[in-house]
């Protein structure tokens, strides 16, 4: 609960604090100490978090804060502490207000804090605009990139329409169980309390949600989005916020869904195929980096619905282990790519030669991304996978999402050969400060950390 | 403890190696090597009557340990492992390469990877090294192979990678087995999977099986490798063809056959004949063969199709032989690579019809040559004879029933094997002089490191009962 009082305040002391620093460093580096003591806001919020949920209900049972809820906050809190550390330059270059992007970062986390523990359609459905909003605004940040501008355009139209869907699922399923309430929906929506009005309801959530996540066939938006927004926000967009809106999913469709499962599981099920086929066949044929990342978010979004799919206890460990190893492996890569000029394949050529480290922790982002054990990445698939083994029903879904894992080494890998295997001389941006190289090993130890003790990161759930 | 230094060793100076600039790597490497052999027969002399083993708390909320096992086949891998990374060092240590410090530490790290694939006795730790030898191994391919290693190591990849992801979920699947524990220590694994029904069984055979025939390689999964084979560099050929393939084949024994009897047993059949299919099929190829790499690469595919036969058959002779065998044709395939390497080193080309003399050229490395090409096609009084004769032996007292017939067609496969061998040195030993690009014979360092080779060859040809007693016992735990 403080968490969220403070990023409100915080991302407000942002805003005033463009008007009274014009050096953009100070700024930044003001953002940077913010970050850190929200992180230390939630890190106190776990401390002084009551065993004892009834304890943690605020604003007339709207919010229900749960021991996992402050877990995945604190955990995102620290992707995004590191993302402000990693592409706090890259974040500076994008335009003139440099306080305000902080300012709605910020903004974000409120968002994804009700996200983690909203009690009440509501306050889910509050949460998702606070989290989408200030993405439009980002993602258009770069006024007078064309492409930046329809990037948000295109981002703001899809983003009302699919809320457009969410609140008419919501209506839908007020109809049928006649509460906002997830826990009060729980315990109406049972095996023998068919209501079609329920059914639709939770097929337009998840529609909605699906849109949120860019699962397939809902996905079109994403690539346009995140190849045109400045590529540091795309950084975070494609991993803290995509996390969230995932976290929120499995949340609404294990508490108060749960027990229809058999009706929706298959749809999902399909739609995860889905997700999974196109994000990794598209991917193949990109040839520029950071579209074929935003294809990669499609098709590592597959492997994470795998998390809803699966309504059991190791649906939380794989959601919270995929969204921490997804996050910082992704944040790494791009921090590696606004290195370079040139962000296609070829912009990558010789990268090994010309600095080794960069090249280095690409490759063990890389790694992570495409799931290559003593990663993150390899856990988080297992975990994900061992949710839905356990689960029983899928094991074609397992299977087929296995082989597209395989053809994600088609497109990964084509980074490490650019980078190792080829001759060339990549243009960089700027030098690579000490700082940037210490961070980015941290970085790599944070992913081979996941990948050999993800216990440490699921603080007993 | 000293199981954790078998892996530790290559590692840990494996990382090191990346940070030498210039030749020091070289000596480190060499050392390095010459260690973990000591320690991995001191491992093999140790390990009875009780195998040794070592645990460790790793992520219990999963059910797995950092747990080891060396019994008698493990021990025998170590130590084949141990012998021939020396032996890779030492014909190396007078060779030039780029960037020696990154080349000596991905071959130490792949020796690290191999070692815990032989010694874990988690089917997950099992997994994560399984992978991990992988990764050093496609770095090596693809910088330092030949001119089409970049595509041809990347179709390697994706082949090995394709089976690995099989083969987690079928691990998956079998630790949720284990009755509420969760486990996946081998004990477990091999409770949950021989209890499954055998419907259940029969499936998931091949989610595991594929695995492992790809990395062997059984026909028809086995396109990957002569490619990979011509285009690695010679070290890594060694440790792909000598230790990597086995591998696959100790996979079996100690991960398929005895978790899933009867998936096993349903399915022997069809393994018995696509490996006897591969072994004629790739003979035949072989024989038309002129570049002797990918000569020997075919040869490899046949012999291991034998060894995997004959794994299928449920026979304890048969078990005991692969054991041997296992070992015999790490020494054996070793050896005719570094001829190669030297021959292709002299005379700058591998092209059998553009050789020829070198009994008159370069005498020592001919007879060499002869050596361990008889071996290869295992006569009498070199290793090969032992581990040939108890597979025929048990592939010929197998449960199948058309067991005469497929000892028949692959008794083929010695026939010709002599063929293309003898073939091959015909063709490079004798015949028309042909000038040598260097002319010199073998070195003082290529002295030694055949020497060791061809010492085993002889020593273990005529005297084989060390490596007998080793793994009798291993090998009649396996067949049930």
């Amino acid at each position: 609960m403080k968490a969220i009082i403070a990023t409100t305040v915080f991302g407000i002391i942002m805003m005033f604090a463009g008007l009274v620093v014009n050096n953009k460093k100070s700024v930044a580096a003001i953002a940077a100490v913010l970050f850190a003591v929200l992180l230390g806001v939630n890190v106190w919020d776990l401390a002084t978090t009551s065993p004892n949920v009834t304890d943690n209900l605020y604003f007339n049972k709207m919010l229900r804060i749960e021991h996992y809820s402050v877990w995945f906050n604190t955990l995102m809190t620290g992707c995004s502490l590191l993302y402000v550390l990693l592409l706090s330059k890259e974040i500076q270059k994008v335009g003139m207000h440099v306080a305000e992007y902080f300012a709605l970062i910020f903004f974000i986390l409120c968002g994804l804090y009700l996200l983690s523990s909203y009690n009440n359609l509501l306050m889910m459905f509050i949460g998702i605009e606070i989290l989408s909003i200030p993405q439009y605004i980002l993602a258009g940040s770069d006024k007078r990139n064309l492409k930046s501008s329809e990037a948000s355009l295109k981002y703001f139209l899809m983003g009302a329409f699919s809320t457009g869907i969410l609140l008419m699922g919501i209506t839908l399923l007020y109809g049928a169980a006649r509460s906002f309430d997830i826990m009060q929906i729980a315990s109406m929506l049972h095996a023998d309390f068919l209501n079609p009005l329920a059914l639709a309801g939770i097929m337009f959530i998840m529609i909605a949600f699906s849109f949120k996540v860019s699962a397939a066939p809902m996905h079109m938006w994403t690539p346009d989005v995140y190849d045109g927004a400045p590529t540091p926000f795309t950084a975070f967009m494609s991993t803290v916020v995509k996390a969230a809106a995932f976290f929120a999913f499995l949340r609404l469709f294990q508490v108060s869904f749960n027990r229809l499962s058999e009706h929706w599981t298959i749809i999902l099920a399909i739609i995860t195929a889905a997700t999974l086929l196109v994000g990794n066949i598209t991917a193949v044929f990109q040839q520029s980096v950071k579209r074929m990342l935003a294809y990669s978010s499609i098709a590592q979004a597959g492997f994470m619905l795998f998390a809803v799919l699966a309504v059991n206890k190791f649906a939380w460990q794989g959601i919270i282990v995929y969204a921490v190893a997804y996050s910082v492996a992704t944040i790494g890569i791009f921090s590696v790519l606004v290195k370079l000029k040139d962000y296609t394949y070829d912009g990558f050529n010789g990268l090994a030669k010309k600095e080794p480290l960069l090249a280095f922790a690409a490759s063990v982002f890389i790694f992570s991304l495409a799931g290559i054990p003593l990663t993150g990445g390899f856990m988080a698939k297992y975990y994900v996978l061992l949710a839905v083994v356990q689960q029983g029903q899928l094991m074609w879904l397992v299977i087929f999402a296995l082989l597209m894992a395989a053809v994600s080494i088609f497109y990964y890998f084509r980074v490490i050969i650019a980078m190792y295997f080829k001759q060339g001389t990549p243009e960089l941006n700027s030098e690579i400060s000490g700082t940037d190289k210490v961070l980015l090993l941290f970085t790599c130890a944070l992913v081979i950390l996941l990948g050999v003790a993800p216990q440490l990161f699921l603080n007993g759930i | 403890m000293i199981l954790i230094l078998l892996i530790l060793i290559p590692l840990l100076t494996g990382v090191l190696s990346f940070s030498i600039k210039g030749e020091g790597a070289k000596m480190l490497a060499l050392i390095s090597s010459v260690v973990t052999m000591i320690v991995s027969a001191y491992v093999s002399g140790a390990n009875s009557p009780e195998p040794i083993t070592y645990s460790h708390e790793w992520i219990p909320m999963l059910g797995t340990q950092f747990s080891l096992l060396a019994d008698g086949m493990s021990s025998m891998l170590c130590l084949l492992t141990g012998i021939v990374t020396m032996v890779v060092m030492i014909t190396n240590f007078n060779k030039e390469v780029e960037n020696p410090g990154s080349f000596h530490g991905f071959l130490l790290l792949a020796q690290a990877g191999l070692m815990g694939v032989f010694l874990a006795s988690d089917a997950l730790l099992f997994y994560f090294f399984w992978e991990l030898a992988l990764i050093p191994v496609y770095f090596l391919c693809s910088r330092w192979g030949g001119e089409k290693r970049i595509p041809v190591t990347f179709k390697f990849f994706v082949y090995t990678f394709v089976g690995s992801l099989m083969l987690l979920a079928a691990l998956i699947y079998l630790s949720l087995q284990t009755q509420g524990i969760n486990s996946y220590a081998w004990a477990d694994i091999v409770r949950a999977g021989s209890s499954l029904p055998p419907a259940q069984q029969q499936g998931l055979f091949w989610l595991v099986f594929i695995a492992f025939a790809i990395k062997m390689p059984i026909f028809p999964f086995h396109t990957w490798q002569p490619d990979t084979y011509e285009q690695s560099p010679t070290p890594v050929t060694i440790i792909l063809s000598a230790l990597m393939v086995k591998m696959g084949l100790y996979a079996v024994l100690r991960w398929l056959l005895p978790v899933l009897p009867s998936g096993v047993e349903y399915w022997s059949d069809t393994v018995i004949l696509l490996s006897v299919i591969g072994i004629v099929y790739t003979s035949l190829i072989a024989i038309k063969q002129t570049d002797i790499k990918r000569l020997i690469a075919y040869s490899s595919i046949a012999h291991m199709g034998l060894m995997c036969a004959v794994a299928f058959t449920n026979t304890n002779i048969g078990m005991h032989g692969i054991m041997v065998q296992m070992f015999n044709h790490g020494i054996n395939i070793t050896g005719m690579w570094l001829i190669v390497s030297m021959i292709e080193n002299r005379w700058g080309t591998r092209d059998m019809t553009k050789l020829g003399g070198i009994a008159t050229a370069a005498p020592a490395m001919a007879i060499m040559l002869v050596i361990i090409s008889l071996a290869n096609i295992a006569l009498p009084l070199t290793n090969g004879f032992v581990g040939e004769f108890m597979l025929f032996n048990g592939l010929f007292r197998g449960d199948s029933a058309q067991h005469i017939m497929t000892m028949v067609v692959a008794g083929l496969g010695i026939i010709l094997g002599a063929v293309y061998t003898l073939n091959m040195i015909q063709k490079t030993a004798y015949g028309e002089v042909v000038e040598m690009k260097i002319t010199k014979d073998l070195t003082i360092n290529e002295y030694a490191g055949l020497a060791i080779i061809i010492s085993l060859i002889i020593f273990l040809g005529v005297y084989p009962k060390p490596l007998l007693d080793l793994t009798s016992e291993i090998a009649g735990m396996i067949v049930h």
